[in-house]
């Protein structure tokens, strides 16, 4: 294993993320914050509480995972996608680095600014609303797992990409829609049987669900499920990395 | 080609690379680079250069064929072959953002390596760079940005250092400031391969040339004996009256006719002490032939590089 080169790749891309701090945090949590303020407050006032929690309270894990997942897919495309663009991804592939390590550094320099930045929103809406965390052990487990999972989506993404339209083609179209039809916003139980069912097909809905479970003990799906959702994604997401790696798909002719 | 008293630190046997559009960059390539050697490959454009050394690298996956570094495959063993590899793109390829230092303290790490930081002051400083350590990449000239490509290269300490058109676009000090870098890692014990299309940079750098076109190698020798075979004049007589047998005084001479018989072709060594021009003209007379003008040309490297790379392979 070669680890000081999965470190130099990882401590290069957190570099890159505190250089471009406004960017990188300030943008986020100004979103956020507005979010918050528009459909916690403006909102939220007209709607008491769902399933018995306070509106204000029941958006936060969904707008945790609007963050998590936008930040995880931006960040770990972004990554990939600037060398292969600059040209700088010949000294990666000409590095005694295995694909493995590769991914190890970017992948986890994305989730793990994607964390830090989820933690952030999470402390900040601390400060609006009055939040109880019923699992602090499977809310940080389901954080994780959906930053990295996410965070490998973005890679591929990255590596399939050949301009940055493409690169933000699927974040714009596919995730923040996905994420507002996921109940990041509502309980899905308040919707009409048909939408109710058609939800049940959107991956994000698992996410939110059993992040949301962790806080208030309330779900849309059986926990269960939510995790079996998330090790499944991380799964695929894995071997599609693995695939990519193996024929060199856009990466290594 | 393969010369068994020296020894080989890399072997390409068989190598073929075709791309999915259908493209052929290499066939059949067999090559053996010298331990400590400094190997020019020649090559007009498109010739396959780049490819060869993507190669090795590990840029590209070949279609066929073998390569080991040290005697390690650079497919099984990548890790073995890539850490004793640096490459020095055609392409200006940096981190823009990052400063010099980092940039070269990030590539030696990438290659595994733990931080030396005296070493990496010794390489920015042979490569005038050490002023500019904390400048940002993208503030640089284009000279310099080329400097901080060879101090990446450098940084993790290779055994054998690929220069990928090191001099294109570059200025008269920065090309000696490179010609004089090649020669001192040469005396360190580092193989070198350039590749280039001046002429002049494998007549001044190189222990052997290479000269590949169309994805085949032409032609591998020590440069002193191309040279050497390059090194011949030639004689041009131009004749009073077109002569198509020659008597058998002149056998001798080696002549040959030119096209229409009106003149001969002597080639002779310019370096040696007898020339045999004086003879050959005093027995060309005896013979009865008239010589009406003469001329005399040099044959050189590039008159080589372009009979081979624009004609059919000589046997």
């Amino acid at each position: 294993m070669n680890w000081r080169g999965v470190l130099a790749i990882y401590k290069f891309e957190m570099a890159r993320t505190f250089r471009t701090i406004a960017q990188s945090v300030i943008s986020p949590v100004l979103s956020t914050v507005l979010y918050f303020v528009v459909f916690g407050t403006a909102i939220g006032s007209r709607i008491d509480t769902v399933q018995g929690v306070d509106y204000g309270a029941f958006i936060v894990p969904g707008l945790v995972m609007l963050t998590l997942l936008q930040q995880s897919v931006t960040n770990a495309s972004f990554g990939i996608y600037f060398p292969k663009f600059v040209g700088t991804v010949y000294e990666l592939l000409s590095a005694p680095l295995s694909f493995f390590e590769i991914v190890l550094g970017y992948v986890g320099a994305a989730a793990t600014k994607a964390l830090m930045i989820a933690l952030i929103i999470l402390v900040t809406s601390a400060l609006f609303v009055d939040l109880h965390i019923a699992h602090p052990f499977w809310m940080l487990g389901f954080l994780i797992l959906t930053a990295v999972s996410f965070s490998l989506l973005g890679f591929i993404i990255g590596v399939w990409a050949r301009s940055f339209e493409q690169l933000q083609l699927i974040p714009l179209l596919v995730i923040t829609p996905l994420v507002f039809l996921g109940g990041a916003f509502y309980s899905a139980d308040m919707l009409p049987p048909f939408w109710e069912a058609v939800t049940h097909l959107n991956p994000v809905l698992y996410l939110i669900s059993g992040f949301r479970w962790s806080f208030f003990e309330l779900s849309d799906v059986p926990v269960g499920v939510s995790l079996m959702a998330v090790t499944g994604f991380l799964a695929l997401g894995l071997a599609v990395v693995w695939i990519i790696f193996k024929t060199g798909w856009r990466i290594r002719s | 080609m393969i010369d068994m008293t020296n020894d080989s630190m890399i072997s390409i046997q068989g190598l073929g690379k075709s791309y999915d559009s259908g493209h052929t960059a290499l066939k059949d390539v067999n090559l053996d680079i010298r331990a400590g050697e400094i190997l020019a490959l020649l090559g007009p454009n498109g010739a396959g250069k780049t490819t060869l050394i993507s190669s090795i690298c590990g840029l590209i996956t070949p279609s066929t064929g073998s390569i080991t570094v040290g005697g390690y495959d650079v497919h099984r063993d990548y890790r073995q072959t890539r850490r004793m590899i640096g490459l020095v793109p055609q392409e200006i390829h940096i981190e823009m953002f990052e400063t010099v230092w980092n940039t070269a303290r990030y590539s030696r790490a990438l290659f595994g390596l733990a931080p030396d930081d005296a070493y990496l002051e010794k390489v920015l400083r042979a490569l005038s760079l050490w002023d500019k350590r904390d400048t940002k990449n993208m503030e640089l000239s284009g000279g310099m940005k080329r400097r901080v490509l060879i101090a990446k290269a450098l940084a993790h300490e290779p055994r054998v250092l690929f220069l990928d058109e090191p001099t294109a676009g570059v200025d008269v000090t920065l090309r000696r400031d490179m010609w004089d870098m090649v020669r001192s890692l040469q005396e360190d014990g580092v193989t070198i391969i350039l590749t280039t299309h001046y002429i002049e940079e494998a007549e001044e750098m190189a222990d052997r040339i290479g000269i590949i076109r169309a994805g085949e190698i032409l032609l591998v020798e020590d440069k002193d004996q191309l040279m050497q075979r390059l090194g011949k004049k030639q004689l041009r007589l131009h004749l009073q009256d077109a002569v198509r047998e020659l008597p058998d005084s002149l056998a001798a001479y080696n002549l040959r006719h030119t096209e229409d018989f009106t003149g001969l072709i002597y080639e002779y060594d310019a370096q040696s002490k007898r020339t045999g021009i004086t003879r050959l003209i005093a027995d060309m007379a005896a013979a009865g032939i008239s010589v009406r003008d003469l001329e005399t040309s040099e044959t050189n490297l590039e008159d080589v590089f372009l009979t081979l790379t624009n004609d059919e392979v000589p046997s």
